[in-house]
């Protein structure tokens, strides 16, 4: 945790335009990608700054009425110095992100739980399908307009 | 006569494993290409465990939300609780009291000696050990009673509360914990008696399911499946959580990433955790055991109904019950070490008394994306060995 | 030379008793004297074949969720079902007559349920352990079947979430009852 504002800074020179947003809340530092500069920032990041774990790889619905409506958010680590670093990336319904698997072998099933919960499509992914629910199942249910109980509930 | 291979033109066959099988530790589906006894790749299909505990969770408050956190591993309750906890914590910018964080971290490490206890039993059963099974499933019935004299139930105790511990330990416990501690270094000496030496147990286990650390990180593989193969990390020593950094204790590593490391590597953080309770118990303060800024917890009962009853308190009883507390807005990330690996909580919050956004990043299921890489070149009996290995519990792979 | 004849008896063909038909005689001292002697036990073959069946229940492993960690509890040392006689789990439905759904049952595992419990052969019973099997429990969600008897008939539910061993020990005890109180052809 020490030392943290010296290689955010970095980060920040390094990457240049592609920062369109920064956020610092209880010591975590979030930045918003431009989702153009995938996966070559990411690979900026995991290369010249030692980002070697993705820890997490999650969707985010802000609500349909929001612009960008989904976010990818990206917890990335560095095991040696400690370092920890969040990233998002915003998009619309029927855009796409690059996919971080060639970056992060890891990042495979998260990719797919998040088109699973969020249709969001990870353009690049190896098997991009359903991670949990059956390939024939409605919707993508973490959506905000998705019903809890789904559309054919039954008490 | 013309082989297989000749009439078919393939030299693989498919093999369906599961969902429904005794050696998958619950509802977990692998299909297999074979080549002869051999596996050539291995593809898990999971989600048959599937509850939608994230969604489930944006409909609920924060306090609603922790008997759902409970059941995602239901081997070790109080560790998923323990995150959630000090996620919403982090959130609300909350200081725990001391002799809260000391309850917590005993109950944590009991959590992981009783998920260590239930993953050997099950992992030598399915490599054919039957006896260990029964022996570690009589020192969890220990853990359960202990567990259940604090919390009242066997399972899902939901013993941690944001803030604090729901109440304080109750009288006899730290007597019946030392006589277990006491015990507990004899009994984990006769499961070595029984495996560690065992020439079976060894051929089963030596070489096979080899992660390379460099495997392991890229796969996100954590807990003792990174530690197995070589790299010394810990979130209790890397990112101090609840008072670890005043605990003194070790991070058992392994040398080859193999089956019989994980398994040594497991042992050992069992007597580690013990360490740790011992220390705790030592140091164990007195004083408050919820936070008592925020207003996170009812008021006193008799502020609220007899004689001197105060109108404040009732309406602080009144809005907690039927609304909830209000963290600000922003978001957060809180791992632990749970058991299985790093467990972590990412909670986005909109002002609302509900969270808006509850991710949790599940140990068991970053751990089971390295399953193909695992059993690749191995025989089809060694899947047993190799899902053991894992300390998969298909709650905590499917929400 | 006459031929001896042999009197031909006229045999009754034994029917069938009902368990109401049975009437339960207590056996005297006497009578017990006798057969330590080295009597004969007469019984229906409704009472033998259900005796049997009693004492000998092979579960299915069907461990969903959290009750299941409570089934391997019961099955293992500290309650120890084989006490009862049911402690023979097969992973093989095929061998099986009891099906303990013990946890959540989605509505991806649904179908796998149905195939395994049609897999079963007669006699079959089924046993709906914590909440979640009786009734879809604390998930009311879209991936969460609400009860295991939307797909399989169920003859004993349990509360609990999960239950402890001992409500487990004793549905298997009423189970055991049931067994016994049942015209044995009428499940074959």
């Amino acid at each position: 945790m020490v030392a943290m504002a010296d290689w955010l800074d970095e980060v920040k020179s390094r990457l240049g335009e592609a920062v369109l947003d920064e956020a610092e809340f209880r010591g975590e530092n979030t930045l918003v990608l431009d989702r153009g500069s995938l996966p070559h920032s990411l690979e900026v990041l995991k290369e010249e700054f030692g980002f070697n774990s993705l820890v997490d790889l999650c969707g985010l619905d802000m609500g349909e009425d929001q612009d960008p409506r989904f976010y990818v958010v990206y917890h990335l680590r560095n095991l040696d110095t400690k370092a920890q670093l969040r990233v998002k990336v915003g998009l619309n319904e029927g855009e796409k992100v690059p996919s971080a698997c060639e970056v992060w072998a890891g990042a495979n099933w998260m990719e797919r739980e998040a088109y699973d919960m969020f249709g969001i499509e990870f353009e690049g992914h190896p098997d991009l399908t359903r991670l949990y629910l059956a390939d024939d199942f409605p919707g993508h249910p973490l959506r905000k307009d998705y019903p809890t109980e789904g559309y054919d509930f039954e008490e | 006569m013309k082989t297989v291979v000749e009439q078919t033109g393939r030299r693989t066959y498919t093999l369906n494993m599961g969902p429904q099988h005794p050696s998958t530790h619950g509802v977990l589906r692998v299909i297999l290409d074979l080549e002869g006894e051999t596996i050539v790749d291995a593809k898990p299909v999971i989600g048959y465990l599937h509850r939608g505990t994230e969604k489930l969770a944006e409909a609920k408050t924060y306090q609603q939300v922790s008997p759902l956190i409970d059941r995602l591993d239901y081997l070790a309750c109080p560790a998923y609780n323990f995150a959630y906890c000090l996620a919403v914590e982090k959130l609300l910018g909350v200081e725990v009291p001391p002799r809260a964080r000391y309850i917590r971290v005993i109950m944590a490490e009991l959590a992981r000696i009783a998920s260590h206890l239930i993953w050997l039993g099950s992992h030598a059963m399915d490599i054919g050990a039957v006896t260990v099974f029964l022996y570690t499933f009589r020192e969890r019935e220990i853990t359960y009673e202990l567990l259940e004299m604090a919390a009242g139930v066997r399972m899902h105790q939901s013993y941690f509360v944001v803030g604090g511990v729901r109440w304080d330990l109750p009288e006899g416990f730290i007597p019946k914990l030392k006589n277990f501690l006491d015990i507990l270094p004899s009994k984990i000496q006769e499961y070595e008696n029984l495996l560690t030496k065992n020439k079976i147990w060894k051929l089963r286990t030596v070489g096979v399911g080899v992660l390379s650390k460099e495997d392991a990180i890229a796969l996100g593989a954590t807990g003792p499946m990174l530690r197995g193969s070589g790299v010394e990390w810990d979130i209790r020593k890397a990112y101090p959580y609840s008072g670890y950094e005043e605990f003194e204790f070790d991070i058992p590593t392994g040398e080859h990433g193999d089956t019989y490391d994980r398994y040594l590597v497991r042992m050992e953080e069992m007597r580690q955790s013990r360490r740790i309770i011992l220390q705790a118990l030592e140091r164990l303060p007195d004083g408050p055991i919820q936070a008592m800024e925020g207003k996170l917890y009812f008021p006193d009962p008799d502020k609220v109904r007899g004689e001197h009853r105060d109108m404040a308190a009732l309406i602080h009883q009144f809005k907690l019950v039927s609304e909830g507390f209000h963290p600000p807005k922003g978001e957060v990330y809180q791992a632990i070490e749970a058991p299985k690996g790093e467990l972590g909580f990412y909670v986005v919050s909109d002002g609302g008394p509900k969270p808006f956004r509850l991710r949790i990043r599940l140990p068991s299921l970053m751990n089971l994306q390295t399953l193909p890489v695992l059993s690749k070149g191995h025989k089809i009996a060694d899947m047993a060995a190799i899902i053991g290995t894992l300390d998969i519990v298909l709650g905590d792979v499917d929400k | 030379m006459g031929v001896k004849k042999t009197p031909v008896k006229e045999i009754e063909i034994p029917r069938l008793v009902t368990p109401e038909e049975v009437v339960e005689e207590e056996v005297t001292p006497e009578e017990l004297e006798v057969l330590e002697k080295g009597g004969v036990l007469i019984t229906t073959l409704n009472k033998a074949v259900n005796w049997a069946r009693k004492w000998s229940i092979w579960p299915v492993t069907f461990g969903l969720a959290c009750c299941a960690i409570e089934m391997m509890a019961t099955a293992a040392s500290h309650y120890d079902m084989a006490r009862f006689g049911a402690e023979v789990f097969r992973p093989s439905p095929r061998q099986a007559d009891l099906m303990i759904v013990a946890g959540t049952l989605t509505k991806k595992m649904a179908p796998i349920l149905k195939r395994v419990y049609d897999q079963m052969p007669e006699p079959k019973w089924v046993i709906a352990m914590g909440a979640c099997a009786v009734g879809g429990g604390i998930y009311k969600s879209y991936a969460v079947v609400q009860g295991v008897d939307k797909i399989v008939p169920v003859d004993f539910y349990i509360p609990g979430c999960p239950p402890r061993p001992e409500a487990l020990l004793q549905a298997i005890l009423m189970l055991q009852k049931k067994i016994e109180q049942e015209p044995f052809d009428n499940k074959i």
